[in-house]
């Protein structure tokens, strides 16, 4: 595995981690299990005390702290990678290595969607091993129960409206493509400030009609 | 929290004689928590930390080697909590303890934070740490007596005839 060269020093402290580790963690996977069983519907985020080192979100830390361990390979963005307080911070609070190989991560981050890469270029399973793929965590700065798309598949009860700004122009065309891989594929989580919504490689994304 | 954690502070030396901060946080970690409190109390520490990793309780893999010259092999898991505070000026203090009080690693990070500082360092070395120094010592030795006691020297053994 290429491991990138992020250098981990601690010449000065990272920023605190969460302040009750075990019932905060337990209340975010609560909202990233929902936001996951519920493709499209927002979730709430507990309230938490995080300062995180910018550009790295609060949600988005949030979610990193909760579900990222040191066998957890993460891939960042490059505004994330830049931020040496982030990688610090990130590695000091979970213990993950860092790749440079988006096919290695089992998470990425990005805080910068409109500048992401195509969804293919990340890790998607293998036939004997789809869980073997990377969740990606979107910062976005606004989620809605929108009309850009109508979602449709597994836990919506019959379609949901979702927007969520900003995002690739090809995104939607991307994330049909990853719902026809299906039982391969990426699962996405966007995190905007307090809310969380997912979406699984399992929903299917049809086009409003106008 | 596993042992693979590599959280530790970098650079140490780890063969040859400990550097001076190792020796200040193995006193600590030696130290009971009634001890430690008992110097605190006789000379109190600035409150100017922030914790930036709640102290939690953990798992690592002790290991050893047979006669200790064998090949190593894991000989048990043994409970530690550990605790990571920070202070104004970006000095990070690492405490690491066996067992589960949680109190415990936290004033152990807290003054291994203190004694990096020049002006603090003289101070809880020869307030806090000399003292637990001398108990460790003497628990050690008083250890060592009641084992001496009960020695037995199978070689004075008359064999049966």
């Amino acid at each position: 595995m290429a491991s990138a060269n992020l250098e981990f020093s601690l010449a000065k402290a990272p920023a605190p981690g969460l302040q009750n580790p075990v019932h905060e963690a337990q209340g975010i996977f609560r909202a990233l299990m929902n936001a996951l069983a519920r493709p499209g519907k927002l979730q709430d985020l507990p309230e938490l005390d995080l300062n995180p080192p910018a550009p790295l979100g609060k949600s988005t830390a949030a979610i990193a702290l909760c579900l990222c361990d040191y066998d957890t390979p993460i891939w960042l963005d490059k505004e994330l990678a830049a931020a040496k307080d982030v990688t610090t911070y990130l590695r000091f609070h979970t213990g993950a290595s860092f790749t440079n190989n988006p096919m290695d991560a089992a998470f990425a981050f990005v805080s910068k969607p409109e500048n992401m890469p195509p969804l293919s270029a990340f890790a998607k399973g293998t036939s004997e091993y789809p869980d073997r793929s990377t969740t990606i965590v979107l910062s976005v700065s606004s989620l809605s129960h929108g009309q850009t798309v109508k979602l449709s598949g597994p836990g919506i009860k019959k379609e949901q409206g979702f927007a969520a700004t900003p995002l690739p122009p090809q995104f939607w065309r991307e994330m049909q493509t990853n719902n026809e891989l299906y039982p391969l594929g990426v699962d996405v989580l966007l995190a905007a400030e307090g809310t969380v919504a997912g979406l699984p490689r399992s929903t299917k994304i049809t086009f409003q009609e106008s | 929290m596993t042992s693979s954690q590599g959280t530790s502070p970098r650079g140490a030396p780890s063969t040859g004689e400990p550097s001076a901060r190792r020796t200040a946080m193995a006193t600590l970690a030696n130290a009971t928590i009634a001890d430690l409190e008992a110097r605190l109390a006789a000379h109190p520490l600035p409150q100017e930390h922030t914790i930036i990793r709640q102290p939690e309780i953990g798992l690592v893999m002790v290991r050893g080697r047979a006669g200790g010259t064998g090949a190593p092999f894991n000989l048990c898991e043994a409970t530690v909590t550990r605790c990571v505070v920070a202070l104004p000026d970006g000095t990070t203090g690492f405490g690491q303890c066996l067992g589960r009080d949680k109190h415990k690693a936290l004033l152990c990070a807290a003054l291994d934070a203190y004694w990096q500082q020049e002006p603090l360092q003289e101070a809880i070395e020869s307030e806090i740490l000399a003292p637990l120094r001398n108990i460790e010592t003497k628990r050690k030795e008083q250890t060592k007596a009641e084992v001496a006691a009960t020695k037995v020297d199978f070689f004075t053994m008359v064999r049966g005839e």
